[in-house]
């Protein structure tokens, strides 16, 4: 019975992946992205990968998607065409795509039965971390480093969107509500962040020993704060202000301090002392999820269009 | 021999899908968005409420149950937030609807 589950589940990625690159609406497209981010979420849960699945729903569905929206809603504000399907690059893209897809496929299935694993390793230094869910100890303490880079990078990408503004308005804010704000949208961005925050909370405490963590609950901050910017019960902030770019900053500090410290406690970088272990990597998941949150919610209220006040 | 418990989840979230099979049918054929709005809120607020119902016996723990009946409450909010933005939109293009 399950199978016919998987095998529908399966049919329908590969139906909206077609979907999203042969349609001609833009905005239908995107639409069906998001679909397809929170069906291919529900995949990897029938894989057993629950942290992926959480993360998948949140970035590739709702962040990716909303970005995506509002870059349409940009350029169909512009008078842009998109590119025509017979236009050269159309064909490059197709025909990378098609060598990653055949590419990735040879080398899954030349894997050697069984498959080469650190999963047993993981397993045995499990207790050394002091946590329960072996994603975050991959992700926090045996290969720190790949989290660390993943934090800057999606910074640098921020300090990228913040470029495109012009002169006059660098250091302003994003102009985020829409001249009219529906009703419901007020009541929404009332009722749905109390929730939101809690949830986020929960996500990060429970991510030490449990699936959730820094990015899934960043995210929903994310989406909390872009909901009451949205709905204009708060304006955006000045980008310049130091408060902003301090907790932009603070998690990817904070991780790299710990890391250098690491060399005086622990004898390396990014290691940990173990009776400490646990309580070190939990600061780090908060001061993270607080600059993933800002940073993401920077990054969907796009380059600032308002000149600083002065 | 199936126990109570199993057989009330059966019945209960073969309702419930009964419901996802019969929106999803309305938001498919009816004519207009209001009606299709009206079969997608049905299927989302009454469907998903009668699994919820339906999966209470199975969970181990009260905490479990508790947030299954959280995340049918906040999908009712969401659902109905996003029925009344999108009717918004829908009577503006067509006052007359």
């Amino acid at each position: 019975m399950s199978l016919v589950f998987d095998v529908a589940l399966a049919a329908g990625l590969v139906a909206l992946a077609l979907h999203v690159v042969l349609t001609r609406d833009g905005k239908g497209a995107i639409i069906a992205f998001i679909g397809f981010g929170l069906l291919l979420g529900i995949g990897w849960a029938r894989l057993a990968s629950v942290d992926v699945a959480l993360t998948e729903a949140a970035i590739g569905g709702g962040l990716t998607g909303m970005l995506l929206l509002r870059t349409q809603a940009h350029l169909a504000g512009r008078g842009v065409r998109p590119a025509q399907t017979g236009h050269p690059s159309w064909r490059l893209a197709a025909a990378g795509c098609t060598i990653v897809t055949l590419g990735l496929g040879y080398v899954v299935l030349a894997f050697p039965s069984p498959a080469p694993s650190l999963a047993r390793e993981v397993a045995g230094s499990l207790d050394a971390t002091g946590l329960g869910n072996p994603v975050t100890a991959v992700l926090l303490a045996f290969r720190a480093i790949d989290t660390l880079l993943e934090k800057i990078v999606i910074i640098l990408a921020l300090i990228g969107v913040w470029s495109l503004a012009s002169d006059p308005n660098w250091g302003g804010s994003s102009h985020l509500r829409p001249a009219s704000v529906p009703e419901p949208l007020v009541f929404l961005a009332r009722m749905l962040p109390p929730f939101g925050v809690v949830i986020a909370v929960y996500q990060v405490w429970v991510g030490a020993d449990l699936p959730g963590g820094t990015f899934q609950a960043g995210t929903i901050l994310a989406a909390m704060w872009l909901l009451v910017m949205l709905a204009g019960l708060r304006p955006a902030p000045e980008t310049r202000a130091a408060g902003l770019r301090m907790m932009l900053a603070a998690g990817p500090a904070l991780f790299l301090l710990i890391g250098f410290l690491g060399f005086l406690i622990a004898g390396g970088f990014l290691a940990y002392p173990e009776a400490v272990a646990k309580p070190l990597i939990v600061a780090i998941e908060v001061a993270l999820t607080l600059s993933v949150a800002a940073t993401l919610g920077l990054l969907v209220a796009g380059p600032p269009d308002k000149e600083p006040a002065r | 021999m199936i126990s109570l418990a199993d057989s009330f989840t059966l019945a209960f979230v073969a309702a419930g899908a009964l419901l996802f099979l019969a929106g999803t049918l309305g938001l498919l054929r009816f004519p207009d968005t209001l009606s299709r709005l009206h079969a997608l809120s049905k299927a989302d607020n009454l469907g998903l409420g009668l699994i919820v119902i339906g999966l209470l016996p199975q969970t181990q723990t009260i905490a479990g149950g508790v947030k299954l009946v959280c995340i049918w409450l906040l999908a009712q909010l969401s659902a109905a937030t996003a029925s009344q933005l999108i009717a918004g939109i829908a009577a503006r293009r067509q006052p007359d609807a």
